[in-house]
């Protein structure tokens, strides 16, 4: 049962830590480039926009459950199996998402990375 | 991508990875806390290495929402993994610990993604660009 909630675990934090970037992500996307907003219209109303914009708001929301669900997980199995699974799954989750959600054009070229990256996530943080 | 929005990037690494060495280093010197004592856990604010990597992890917020606001998630998500490789680096050079080659090849692995994803587009919102530059992009993700 230990294994289990461990890797229950493991799957709360994949889910909401992907649903908290894909919402940080759509919610920059509405906003648009930071960068020419700030030259426009100032850093103050550039926070403002930014803290003022719902999903942002959900976004940073399920980044704190998915903060939540690290700690459960850590409660039941060990860092050096919850830290490495969670990562990497994270990544590929983050890529099938990103495609679904947001539509962005995940190519071969960006597949390849997401695989890459969460391998090497993998074996390092084990 | 100009050098500003590189900057960007090279930030997320960084800032993440200090941010999260000084959490752990912080924490460590705290201690553990029970699951009853969950409100014990406000006060680890007050330790100087907490206090400082809280601020760390705000910079990094910062960077990684700025850098959403012009590249796309799957374009940004690789380089917040680099952080992974500056942590081991400062531990193999500045704290002297030893990377055993399975960890060395985790690092190629983390770079040679880094690698493939920075070689393209950084944007491929249709929102953002124009039917017109369409094209333009598909010739250079070939090239």
């Amino acid at each position: 049962m230990t294994h289990f909630y461990a890797w229950l675990g493991v799957f709360l934090i994949v889910v909401t830590s992907t649903a908290g970037d894909c919402l940080l992500a759509r919610a920059m996307k509405q906003i648009g480039d930071l960068g020419d907003l700030r030259n426009k219209r100032g850093i103050v109303e550039t926070v403002l926009r930014v803290l003022g914009t719902p999903s942002l708001m959900l976004g940073i929301a399920f980044m704190a459950l998915s903060f939540f669900s690290l700690l459960f997980a850590l409660s039941w199995g060990d860092v050096s199996m919850v830290g490495p699974a969670s990562a990497s799954l994270t990544f590929v989750a983050n890529a099938f998402a990103a495609k679904l959600f947001l539509h962005e054009k995940v190519d071969r070229r960006r597949w390849t990375a997401a695989v890459c990256v969460a391998g090497g996530v993998f074996l390092l943080a084990g | 991508m100009t050098l500003g929005k590189y900057s960007v990037l090279l930030g997320i690494a960084a800032f993440g990875a200090i941010g999260d060495t000084l959490l752990a280093r912080g924490m460590k010197a705290f201690g553990s806390v029970a699951p009853g004592q969950i409100v014990h856990l406000f006060s680890a604010v007050l330790n100087p290495w907490v206090f400082l990597g809280i601020f760390f992890l705000l910079a990094f917020m910062s960077a990684y929402l700025s850098a959403l606001s012009w590249a796309d998630l799957t374009y940004v998500l690789p380089a917040t993994a680099f952080g992974y490789v500056f942590i081991a680096l400062i531990a193999r050079f500045f704290l002297h610990e030893h990377i055993s080659p399975v960890r060395w090849l985790g690092i190629v692995l983390i770079s040679a993604g880094v690698g493939f994803v920075a070689g393209g587009p950084e944007s491929s919102s249709t929102k953002v660009h124009s039917k017109e530059e369409k094209p333009l992009r598909a010739a250079g993700i070939q090239s």
